[in-house]
């Protein structure tokens, strides 16, 4: 199999910094024909670390979930670089998938492999590269996130920040344009959730990808995000969009400041 | 304890005097009486008096809740309630509490369960011809390009369903040859016709009940494994994050299960036909047959056509197996039970359909004089 993978060393003569990478059209996303979101639309910029963030139940897993194409929408389109993967089949849909790594909540690591052979998997399925080399690609990834010396380990054998960031070993496996993170530091005590933090804000620095997080973590979206998009399940759509702590002074909208003010519906007494 | 007076005052009012401990284990009483006594005033309105309230939970004002919601608003009231109490009781609106916000979804009618019930079973069977196109298709890929198959996972697989089986296998074949023999020779004995119990193990055995029961002990146990661990894949997002590596889940998960079923259910299914005729054939020996004998009397009427009557069957029963436990484990919805529902129905569903293709094997070949 040849290697055609996209990264961000190699992005086409058309993409500029200023063109979005993602673009996120009119998008209604639900599930058993009832709405979650509506007519959603937003961009995401090249190279910046964009944080989706909501309340519980708001919808960002399922936004994000729609974004990556594991979910069909019920209506709308989500361009990846271009092309859709709503409705891009076979192939095509493969083509956008390489360009794209993700993280999930859990780490989601394959329990029967050592952390190695989780990164190593993607490597061995799409490119012709031989055993050797897929070896010290793997072995450079996991260092990148701190991890050269628990490549031999199974995932159950480390410890729970460990599992995130060799899922970000294997998301970069084969150096996607973008990576999406869902909720990097839920479950994560505050030190591991700072580590995190400080990784991703790294390999956004050093290897320049495109970062779609999905957070509600106010110490996470303050160190991270270049920007944010908030979504309120009352409005089933976009109510903030903007720098975060622009958002967290000058937001007209009290219910956005009280998010990001991390203060408490006030209540009857 | 908790104690009730009642007493009408002088301006009309009944008055229901609480006295004690207002909690769980003490209002049980008081409930119903203070109920009866605002039940039988209807046209007056009511104080209940808790100056005599000693201690009050959770519990005791439920009791003063549902007591002012006898009646409508301002008719019962609650008097010198100490203000530890008070604050308690005020931290409750009486109308929406009572009031159930969230009332049980309708039930539905019996039309409308059958109606559920076919939908659900008809969305069944397209995932299932949906799933046998798709198997097909990556076993189809795999015999063109055996280097895609994942083999160190197969032989994994082929250890646990292929190896690992062997004592259980041994174990029910030679008891079920036992018990066949065994259950068999005592009637036939009375017409001296031992010997044909050789037969009947031979012919039930090799045609039906090896590959049959090999097939069904699979599906309990290895059918169940493979829809426990795809399932707990599901759940744990690994198999979502297959599908946005661009990885099929079914080349890479359900294709080497099919691959190991299919070479390791033949195989067993043979150790099973070996060790149930030994079983018979040492029972047979408490019956005057000798062992050579027996293997006489099988040689003579078992043919090969018998013999690959059951063995071509036992290919079909491992993808069935195989298959229907990757299906349920793939299935697998989300929660801490979805997984073990994944696998009861895998072994269920995986036991009828065996018991199914194994009535329409017998069909066929009737119908082709096998």
């Amino acid at each position: 199999m040849a290697n055609n993978a996209t990264s961000p060393a190699d992005v086409p003569e058309r993409a500029t910094r200023d063109v979005p990478i993602i673009r996120v059209r009119d998008l209604t996303v639900g599930y058993g024909g009832v709405a979650l979101l509506e007519h959603v639309s937003f961009d995401v910029r090249r190279g910046e670390i964009l944080v989706i963030l909501g309340g519980s139940g708001s919808g960002k897993s399922t936004l994000l979930k729609h974004m990556i194409g594991l979910d069909e929408p019920l209506a709308g389109s989500v361009l990846i670089d271009g092309d859709d993967i709503v409705t891009a089949t076979g192939d095509a849909r493969r083509a956008i998938l390489r360009r794209i790594g993700v993280m999930y909540q859990s780490g989601a690591l394959f329990g029967s492999m050592t952390l190695a052979e989780n990164v190593r998997l993607p490597l061995e399925e799409y490119t012709d590269l031989t055993s050797a080399e897929i070896e010290l690609i793997a072995r450079m990834k996991l260092s990148l996130v701190g991890l050269a010396l628990f490549t031999g380990h199974l995932p159950a054998e480390v410890s729970g920040g460990m599992q995130k960031r060799a899922a970000i070993a294997r998301a970069m496996a084969l150096d996607p344009m973008i990576l999406f993170l869902d909720e990097p530091s839920a479950g994560l005590d505050p030190i591991t959730s700072a580590e995190l933090d400080a990784l991703i804000k790294r390999l956004s620095r050093n290897l320049g990808a495109t970062f779609v997080v999905v957070t509600h973590e106010l110490p996470s979206i303050f160190a991270i995000a270049d920007r944010v998009i908030m979504i309120d399940r009352r409005t089933k759509g976009i109510i903030a969009e903007g720098d975060p702590r622009k958002l967290r002074d000058e937001s007209p909208d009290p219910w956005v400041r009280q998010f990001f003010n991390r203060e408490a519906t006030p209540v009857a007494a | 304890m908790a104690t009730l007076a009642i007493s009408d005052a002088a301006d009309g009012r009944r008055v229901l005097a609480l006295s004690g401990r207002l909690d769980a284990n003490s209002i049980r009483r008081v409930w119903a009486e203070g109920r009866q006594a605002i039940a039988a005033a209807p046209e007056r309105r009511v104080v209940v008096d808790a100056a005599n309230v000693d201690y009050c939970d959770g519990a005791g004002v439920a009791l003063l809740i549902d007591l002012i919601a006898q009646r409508k608003a301002g008719d019962v009231q609650v008097a010198n309630l100490a203000p530890k109490f008070e604050a308690l009781l005020q931290q409750f609106d009486v109308q929406e509490v009572e009031r159930d916000q969230d009332p049980p979804a309708r039930r539905r009618n019996g039309i409308e369960e059958v109606g559920v019930l076919a939908a659900g079973v008809a969305s069944d069977m397209r995932d299932q011809i949906v799933f046998v196109g798709e198997s097909a298709a990556a076993l189809g890929y795999a015999l063109l390009h055996p280097s895609s198959v994942r083999w160190k996972d197969v032989w994994r697989i082929c250890e646990q369903v292929g190896a690992n089986a062997l004592p259980i296998v041994a174990l029910i074949s030679f008891l079920l040859g036992v018990i066949l023999a065994f259950q068999s020779a005592i009637p036939m004995r009375r017409f001296g016709a031992e010997i044909f119990v050789a037969d009947l193990i031979g012919l039930a055995m090799l045609r039906e009940l090896g590959p049959l029961m090999t097939a069904i002990l699979l599906a309990g146990r290895s059918g169940a494994a493979f829809a426990a661990e795809i399932g707990t894949m599901t759940v744990n997002q690994e198999v979502d994050a297959l599908t946005t590596m661009g990885l099929d889940p079914v080349r890479f998960l359900v294709t080497p299960r099919i691959i190991a079923a299919l070479l390791m259910t033949p195989l067993l299914t043979l150790f099973a036909d070996l060790i149930s005729l030994l079983g018979g054939a040492m029972t047979l020996q408490s019956f005057s047959i000798p062992f050579v004998t027996f293997v006489h009397e099988v040689e003579a009427i078992v043919d090969y056509s018998d013999f690959m009557a059951g063995f071509v069957k036992s290919f079909v029963f491992a993808i069935l197996i195989a298959g229907i436990g990757c299906l349920r484990g793939l299935q697998t919805a989300a929660g801490a039970s979805a997984v073990g529902d994944a696998t009861t129905r895998a072994v269920v569903s995986g036991i009828v359909l065996l018991v199914a293709v194994d009535g329409i094997f017998a069909f066929l070949y009737y119908l082709l004089d096998i």
